[in-house]
Protein backbone atom coordinates (compact mmCIF):
# COMPACT_ATOMS: atom_id res chain seq x y z
CA UNK A 1 0.00 0.00 0.00
CA UNK A 2 1.36 3.39 -0.97
CA UNK A 3 1.63 6.39 1.28
CA UNK A 4 2.17 4.69 4.61
CA UNK A 5 3.38 7.28 7.02
CA UNK A 6 4.98 5.29 9.80
CA UNK A 7 5.80 1.61 10.24
CA UNK A 8 7.37 0.30 13.43
CA UNK A 9 7.61 -3.09 15.11
CA UNK A 10 8.74 -4.72 18.33
CA UNK A 11 9.25 -8.26 19.63
CA UNK A 12 7.36 -9.00 22.86
CA UNK A 13 8.00 -11.89 25.23
CA UNK A 14 4.33 -12.72 25.72
CA UNK A 15 1.67 -14.69 23.82
CA UNK A 16 -0.39 -12.86 21.19
CA UNK A 17 -3.51 -13.08 23.37
CA UNK A 18 -1.80 -11.11 26.16
CA UNK A 19 -0.52 -8.51 23.68
CA UNK A 20 -4.01 -8.30 22.16
CA UNK A 21 -5.53 -7.44 25.55
CA UNK A 22 -2.84 -4.82 26.14
CA UNK A 23 -3.57 -3.01 22.88
CA UNK A 24 -7.38 -3.28 22.95
CA UNK A 25 -8.59 -3.02 26.57
CA UNK A 26 -9.37 0.62 27.44
CA UNK A 27 -7.81 0.47 30.93
CA UNK A 28 -4.59 -0.88 29.40
CA UNK A 29 -4.69 1.51 26.43
CA UNK A 30 -4.76 4.40 28.86
CA UNK A 31 -1.34 3.24 30.08
CA UNK A 32 0.40 3.41 26.72
CA UNK A 33 -1.71 5.65 24.49
CA UNK A 34 -4.20 8.28 25.63
CA UNK A 35 -4.80 9.51 29.17
CA UNK A 36 -8.38 8.32 29.04
CA UNK A 37 -9.89 5.83 26.61
CA UNK A 38 -13.53 4.97 26.02
CA UNK A 39 -13.76 2.25 23.44
CA UNK A 40 -15.79 -0.82 22.57
CA UNK A 41 -13.69 -3.17 20.48
CA UNK A 42 -16.18 -3.84 17.70
CA UNK A 43 -15.90 -2.89 14.02
CA UNK A 44 -17.60 0.48 13.45
CA UNK A 45 -17.78 1.36 17.14
CA UNK A 46 -17.20 5.04 17.97
CA UNK A 47 -14.95 5.78 20.92
CA UNK A 48 -13.20 8.69 22.57
CA UNK A 49 -9.62 9.38 23.62
CA UNK A 50 -8.39 12.13 25.88
CA UNK A 51 -4.83 13.45 25.54
CA UNK A 52 -4.14 16.03 28.25
CA UNK A 53 -6.73 18.75 27.71
CA UNK A 54 -7.39 17.62 24.12
CA UNK A 55 -9.82 14.92 23.16
CA UNK A 56 -10.74 13.20 19.95
CA UNK A 57 -13.01 10.60 18.49
CA UNK A 58 -11.86 7.25 17.22
CA UNK A 59 -13.66 4.67 15.13
CA UNK A 60 -12.74 0.99 15.24
CA UNK A 61 -12.19 -0.63 11.83
CA UNK A 62 -10.77 -4.15 11.97
CA UNK A 63 -11.14 -6.54 14.89
CA UNK A 64 -9.57 -9.93 14.19
CA UNK A 65 -8.58 -11.33 17.57
CA UNK A 66 -5.68 -11.83 18.23
CA UNK A 67 -4.12 -10.96 14.88
CA UNK A 68 -5.33 -7.57 13.61
CA UNK A 69 -6.74 -4.44 15.19
CA UNK A 70 -7.17 -1.08 13.51
CA UNK A 71 -8.84 2.23 14.18
CA UNK A 72 -9.11 5.67 12.61
CA UNK A 73 -8.45 8.90 14.48
CA UNK A 74 -7.52 12.51 13.88
CA UNK A 75 -10.52 13.36 11.72
CA UNK A 76 -12.58 16.56 11.62
CA UNK A 77 -15.28 16.85 14.26
CA UNK A 78 -18.71 15.93 12.94
CA UNK A 79 -17.37 13.95 9.97
CA UNK A 80 -17.26 10.21 9.47
CA UNK A 81 -13.67 9.03 9.15
CA UNK A 82 -12.66 7.70 5.75
CA UNK A 83 -9.41 7.42 3.83
CA UNK A 84 -8.40 11.03 3.16
CA UNK A 85 -9.69 12.77 6.30
CA UNK A 86 -8.21 10.63 9.07
CA UNK A 87 -5.22 8.68 10.28
CA UNK A 88 -5.46 4.89 10.20
CA UNK A 89 -3.60 2.96 12.89
CA UNK A 90 -3.18 -0.76 12.15
CA UNK A 91 -1.75 -3.29 14.56
CA UNK A 92 -0.63 -6.71 13.34
CA UNK A 93 0.27 -9.46 15.81
CA UNK A 94 2.36 -12.40 14.61
CA UNK A 95 3.13 -15.23 17.04
CA UNK A 96 6.75 -16.39 17.04
CA UNK A 97 6.48 -19.58 19.09
CA UNK A 98 4.09 -19.92 22.05
CA UNK A 99 5.38 -17.13 24.21
CA UNK A 100 6.60 -14.52 21.82
CA UNK A 101 4.77 -12.05 19.57
CA UNK A 102 5.94 -9.66 16.89
CA UNK A 103 3.83 -6.52 17.06
CA UNK A 104 3.76 -4.21 14.05
CA UNK A 105 2.10 -0.83 13.84
CA UNK A 106 1.44 1.19 10.72
CA UNK A 107 0.02 4.68 10.86
CA UNK A 108 -1.16 6.16 7.57
CA UNK A 109 -3.33 8.97 6.41
CA UNK A 110 -3.74 12.24 4.56
CA UNK A 111 -3.31 10.65 1.17
CA UNK A 112 -4.70 12.57 -1.69
CA UNK A 113 -6.69 10.52 -4.11
CA UNK A 114 -6.04 12.41 -7.34
CA UNK A 115 -3.43 9.97 -8.65
CA UNK A 116 -3.93 6.66 -10.41
CA UNK A 117 -3.22 3.65 -8.21
CA UNK A 118 -0.75 2.28 -10.73
CA UNK A 119 1.41 5.38 -10.38
CA UNK A 120 1.22 5.19 -6.58
CA UNK A 121 2.10 1.52 -6.67
CA UNK A 122 5.10 2.11 -8.92
CA UNK A 123 6.50 4.72 -6.63
CA UNK A 124 5.72 2.67 -3.54
CA UNK A 125 7.73 -0.16 -5.09
CA UNK A 126 10.62 2.20 -5.72
CA UNK A 127 10.50 3.30 -2.11
CA UNK A 128 9.71 0.06 -0.42
CA UNK A 129 11.65 1.20 2.62
CA UNK A 130 8.79 3.58 3.24
CA UNK A 131 8.37 7.05 4.47
CA UNK A 132 10.88 7.34 7.23
CA UNK A 133 13.63 6.09 4.97
CA UNK A 134 12.62 8.40 2.14
CA UNK A 135 12.73 11.45 4.38
CA UNK A 136 15.97 10.26 5.94
CA UNK A 137 17.50 10.13 2.52
CA UNK A 138 16.17 13.55 1.59
CA UNK A 139 17.57 14.98 4.80
CA UNK A 140 20.99 13.48 4.08
CA UNK A 141 21.12 14.83 0.56
CA UNK A 142 20.06 18.23 1.86
CA UNK A 143 22.72 18.19 4.56
CA UNK A 144 25.33 17.41 1.93
CA UNK A 145 24.15 20.23 -0.27
CA UNK A 146 24.22 22.69 2.60
CA UNK A 147 27.82 21.80 3.43
CA UNK A 148 28.98 22.70 -0.04
CA UNK B 1 -3.28 15.46 17.27
CA UNK B 2 -1.85 17.40 14.37
CA UNK B 3 -2.29 21.04 13.46
CA UNK B 4 -3.67 22.48 10.23
CA UNK B 5 -0.15 23.47 9.06
CA UNK B 6 1.04 19.90 9.65
CA UNK B 7 -1.91 18.59 7.67
CA UNK B 8 -0.95 20.79 4.73
CA UNK B 9 2.62 19.55 4.93
CA UNK B 10 1.57 15.91 5.17
CA UNK B 11 -0.88 16.05 2.31
CA UNK B 12 1.75 17.80 0.21
CA UNK B 13 4.23 14.99 0.66
CA UNK B 14 1.83 12.07 1.14
CA UNK B 15 1.44 11.83 -2.61
CA UNK B 16 4.02 9.53 -4.19
CA UNK B 17 4.32 11.59 -7.36
CA UNK B 18 5.03 14.73 -5.35
CA UNK B 19 7.65 12.85 -3.39
CA UNK B 20 9.25 11.97 -6.71
CA UNK B 21 9.25 15.67 -7.70
CA UNK B 22 10.72 16.62 -4.31
CA UNK B 23 13.33 13.91 -4.62
CA UNK B 24 14.42 15.26 -8.02
CA UNK B 25 14.54 18.82 -6.69
CA UNK B 26 16.63 17.79 -3.70
CA UNK B 27 19.16 15.96 -5.87
CA UNK B 28 19.31 18.42 -8.75
CA UNK B 29 18.79 21.87 -7.29
CA UNK B 30 17.37 24.67 -9.40
CA UNK B 31 15.50 23.19 -12.32
CA UNK B 32 12.52 24.10 -14.49
CA UNK B 33 9.15 22.37 -14.68
CA UNK B 34 10.05 21.14 -18.17
CA UNK B 35 13.25 19.57 -16.90
CA UNK B 36 11.27 17.85 -14.14
CA UNK B 37 8.68 16.64 -16.65
CA UNK B 38 11.51 15.00 -18.60
CA UNK B 39 12.47 12.94 -15.56
CA UNK B 40 9.09 11.62 -14.43
CA UNK B 41 6.53 9.30 -15.97
CA UNK B 42 3.64 11.75 -15.64
CA UNK B 43 2.68 14.78 -17.69
CA UNK B 44 4.04 18.32 -17.67
CA UNK B 45 0.59 19.51 -16.49
CA UNK B 46 0.76 17.11 -13.57
CA UNK B 47 4.24 18.37 -12.67
CA UNK B 48 2.96 21.97 -12.61
CA UNK B 49 0.02 20.94 -10.44
CA UNK B 50 2.33 19.21 -7.96
CA UNK B 51 4.69 22.20 -7.87
CA UNK B 52 1.77 24.46 -6.89
CA UNK B 53 0.85 22.18 -3.96
CA UNK B 54 4.48 21.90 -2.84
CA UNK B 55 4.86 25.67 -3.06
CA UNK B 56 1.70 26.22 -0.99
CA UNK B 57 3.07 23.90 1.68
CA UNK B 58 6.28 25.95 1.72
CA UNK B 59 8.41 23.01 0.57
CA UNK B 60 9.38 24.53 -2.77
CA UNK B 61 10.10 28.06 -3.96
CA UNK B 62 10.42 29.52 -7.44
CA UNK B 63 12.50 32.27 -9.00
CA UNK B 64 12.75 33.72 -12.47
CA UNK B 65 15.97 33.44 -14.41
CA UNK B 66 15.67 35.07 -17.80
CA UNK B 67 12.63 33.55 -19.44
CA UNK B 68 12.72 30.47 -17.27
CA UNK B 69 11.12 29.76 -13.90
CA UNK B 70 13.35 27.62 -11.70
CA UNK B 71 12.24 25.62 -8.68
CA UNK B 72 14.16 24.64 -5.59
CA UNK B 73 13.51 22.91 -2.28
CA UNK B 74 13.14 25.01 0.87
CA UNK B 75 15.53 23.19 3.21
CA UNK B 76 14.05 24.62 6.44
CA UNK B 77 10.57 23.40 5.68
CA UNK B 78 11.76 20.00 4.49
CA UNK B 79 13.90 19.69 7.59
CA UNK B 80 10.81 20.47 9.65
CA UNK B 81 8.94 17.69 7.84
CA UNK B 82 11.78 15.25 8.39
CA UNK B 83 11.92 16.06 12.10
CA UNK B 84 8.15 15.84 12.49
CA UNK B 85 8.25 12.45 10.78
CA UNK B 86 11.04 11.24 13.06
CA UNK B 87 9.04 12.52 16.05
CA UNK B 88 6.01 10.50 14.95
CA UNK B 89 8.17 7.40 14.55
CA UNK B 90 9.75 7.78 17.98
CA UNK B 91 6.32 8.44 19.48
CA UNK B 92 5.26 5.02 18.18
CA UNK B 93 8.51 3.48 19.39
CA UNK B 94 7.72 4.77 22.88
CA UNK B 95 4.17 3.41 22.69
CA UNK B 96 5.38 0.01 21.47
CA UNK B 97 7.92 0.00 24.31
CA UNK B 98 5.14 0.62 26.84
CA UNK B 99 2.98 -2.11 25.27
CA UNK B 100 5.93 -4.50 25.53
CA UNK B 101 6.51 -3.70 29.21
CA UNK B 102 2.81 -4.01 30.06
CA UNK B 103 2.29 -7.27 28.15
CA UNK B 104 5.46 -8.86 29.50
CA UNK B 105 4.59 -7.86 33.08
CA UNK B 106 1.05 -9.26 32.68
CA UNK B 107 2.42 -12.47 31.22
CA UNK B 108 5.06 -12.86 33.93
CA UNK B 109 2.46 -12.25 36.66
CA UNK B 110 0.09 -14.79 35.10
CA UNK B 111 2.85 -17.40 34.96
CA UNK B 112 3.80 -16.72 38.56
CA UNK B 113 0.18 -17.05 39.65
CA UNK B 114 -0.11 -20.29 37.76
CA UNK B 115 2.97 -21.61 39.51
CA UNK B 116 1.92 -20.63 43.04
CA UNK B 117 -1.72 -21.64 42.55
CA UNK B 118 -1.05 -25.15 41.39
CA UNK B 119 -0.30 -26.62 44.84
CA UNK B 120 -3.37 -24.87 46.23
CA UNK B 121 -5.70 -26.30 43.63
CA UNK B 122 -8.80 -27.73 45.24
CA UNK B 123 -7.69 -26.25 48.52
CA UNK B 124 -9.72 -23.06 48.43
CA UNK B 125 -12.00 -22.46 51.34
CA UNK B 126 -14.79 -19.98 51.53
CA UNK B 127 -15.21 -17.98 54.72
Amino acid sequence: MAGLVIEREILIEAPAEVVWRTITEPDQMSQWFADRVELVVEPGAHGFMQFGDQGGQVVVETVDRPARFSFRWNYPRGEEPVAGNSMLVEFTLTPEGDERTRLRVAESGHELLDWPDAEKQRYADEHRGGWAEFLDRLAKVLAMRQQR
Amino acid sequence: MTTRADDELWSAIADPSRRRVLDLLVSNGDVSASWLAGHVSFSRQAVSKHLVVLEQAGLVSRRKQGREVLYRVEPGRLDQATRAMADLASQWDRRLGSIKRLAEATHAAAKENEGSNTPLEGGCHDG
